[in-house]
């Protein structure tokens, strides 16, 4: 019984796709509304796809080495602005002292946007992966932050009375059940600051680069080749939807009994 | 007879003309208002007032929560200046930490007092077993009901074994059935594992059930207006002769104080 409901769910999930694929079919291979610069036929698209696994032209790299270049530097700017951005709201949100001091400095750099700094770093550090890790460390770097810091405060003082009442020291009320509190909101954060790694990185790309995804898509562009554009967009797009999958379910692991749903 | 024995011990919890003031924007605002408290050991005081009388603010001070203006509070001959583990509280709100089981929740105190995780596992068990919830140790606090909950807050603050239960409107946010058992099962447990205890409640019914002594407060400025002892044989009977006396007792002195 259940086990149909599942189905069904599924079922339902997938019609809207299916629906937009049929469109697209319908609109652009059928009745030909547009010219194929412009938008792509849904079969040349496909072919296209799968065909980008195995050549390299006229973009210089085959998908899979576009993709991986492209998920290594994301990667390397996700984990190190988790690292750092994750911490700082923690201790930003427990420590008065040390909110003060760091606060203005993040007031500060919250209103640039990741784009932003492009330019900045292409002078300073040229077209490699460095300028475009930082831009995404920085993405990254102030979702983390602010949630875990609206995560600590969150913390109830009936909670942190009940250490009081079983003689728990500062530290243990940190890790015992402000930052057992504040899991979930950090989640949202890293899930949040994963939409705009990814995003950075695509505008980076476009920018500042050599191979990647969003180079892919700059090419395709430059060419006229609308097929390449949408087979660089469908994969940041379903790439994008796998890794919030897979942070949706770490979290379920991790935050236990909180009502992750 | 039981008067005087009692009096010969020296009691467990001293209050000796407590005073608290709230200082706010608004001017200062006096909440308790001189109150001298003696609880005796193993006793079952019940503190009874009307809602927002300060009948917590007083808990919460010999719980050593919140500091009082004059006065002093000792328990077991310590002055209580913050909050320890020599003082369990139940909380009103109970305040179970959501992302541990019941067996994580209940285990808390011992864990923050560095016992080892198989001693602490199996003293935890014995009050997990004693507020009847065996089977639920792997639950989190989410998927039980409001009337398990404060079961675990009772194991929770039990399971340190302090000297000292203090319980804030413990069952104020059940329905009335609910309401009944758990006092029922309260005074079970208080039977099995003996403590000191000061009760707080606004639920005359409750305070007559539970109480060795029932003490009644004013509203704010709440002081002790007077005291009852209840020596009815236990477990009471809500419906029988000398309950419902002693309920129109204590109801006419509310009503000639206000």
């Amino acid at each position: 019984m259940k086990k149909l409901a599942r189905h069904k769910y599924l079922l339902i999930s997938c019609l809207s796709i299916v629906l937009i694929l049929l469109t697209w079919y319908l609109c652009v291979d059928i009745l030909n509304m547009v010219s194929g610069s412009a938008f792509p036929k849904l079969t040349k698209t496909i072919s296209t796809f799968i065909k980008k696994f195995t050549t390299a032209a006229p973009d210089g790299a085959t998908l899979t080495v576009h993709f991986f270049n492209s998920i290594k530097v994301a990667l390397w700017g996700y984990v190190m602005g988790v690292i750092v951005g994750v911490p700082l709201g923690i201790l930003m949100a427990w420590f008065r002292k040390f909110d003060m001091f760091a606060r203005p400095l993040f007031d500060l750099i919250r209103p640039i946007p990741g784009i932003a700094w492009i330019p900045l770093f292409i002078l300073m550090f040229g077209i490699g992966v460095l300028p475009k890790a930082l831009v995404i460390f920085l993405g990254v770097l102030i979702p983390s932050t602010v949630n875990a810091y609206t995560g600590i405060k969150q913390t109830s003082d009936v909670h942190l009375w009940v250490g009081d009442v079983f003689g728990a020291s500062n530290a243990q009320k940190l890790f015992k059940i402000a930052i057992p509190t504040a899991t979930p909101m950090i989640f949202t954060g890293l899930r949040v600051a994963m939409g705009s790694a990814w995003s950075a990185l695509v505008a980076a790309e476009l920018l500042a680069s050599s191979s990647g995804l969003g180079y892919l898509i700059q090419i395709g562009r430059s060419i006229s080749r609308s097929d390449l554009v949408l087979v660089g967009m469908i994969c940041i797009g379903v790439t994008g939807a796998l890794l919030d999958e897979l942070l949706h379910l770490v979290e379920i692991r991790v935050a236990k009994g909180m009502n992750a749903k | 007879m039981q008067m005087e024995q009692r009096k010969k011990i020296e009691p467990v919890i001293q209050c000796d003309n407590l005073c608290k003031t709230f200082r706010t924007p608004g001017g200062d605002q006096e909440v308790i208002r001189n109150i001298s408290l003696d609880v005796q050991e193993n006793e079952f005081v019940v503190l009874f007032g009307p809602g927002q009388c300060g009948k917590t603010t007083f808990l919460n001070m010999i719980a050593g929560l919140e500091k009082s203006t004059a006065g002093t509070v000792t328990v077991s001959r310590k002055c209580v200046t913050e909050p320890g583990p020599q003082r369990g509280v139940v909380f009103q709100s109970v305040a179970l930490f959501p992302w541990l089981t019941t067996m994580g929740n209940v285990e808390y105190g011992l864990k923050m007092a560095g016992v080892k995780k198989e001693e602490r596992q199996k003293r935890a068990q014995k009050y997990i077993d004693l507020v009847g919830l065996q089977g639920f140790e792997n639950t989190f606090p989410v998927e039980l009901s409001g009337g398990m909950k404060q079961r675990v807050g009772i194991a929770r603050a039990y399971c340190i074994e302090p000297e000292v239960m203090l319980l804030d409107e413990p069952f104020g946010a059940l329905d009335a059935q609910t309401r009944y058992l758990m006092q029922e099962e309260l005074e079970r447990i208080w039977q099995t594992a003996k403590r000191t205890v000061v009760f707080v409640t606004n639920n005359i019914e409750e305070a007559l059930y539970l109480a060795d002594r029932i003490i009644v407060l004013s509203p704010c400025p709440c002081s002790i207006v007077k005291e009852f002892e209840i020596d009815l044989p236990r477990p009471r009977n809500y419906t029988s002769q000398e309950f419902l006396h002693l309920r129109k007792e204590i109801d006419a002195t509310i009503n000639s104080s206000t």
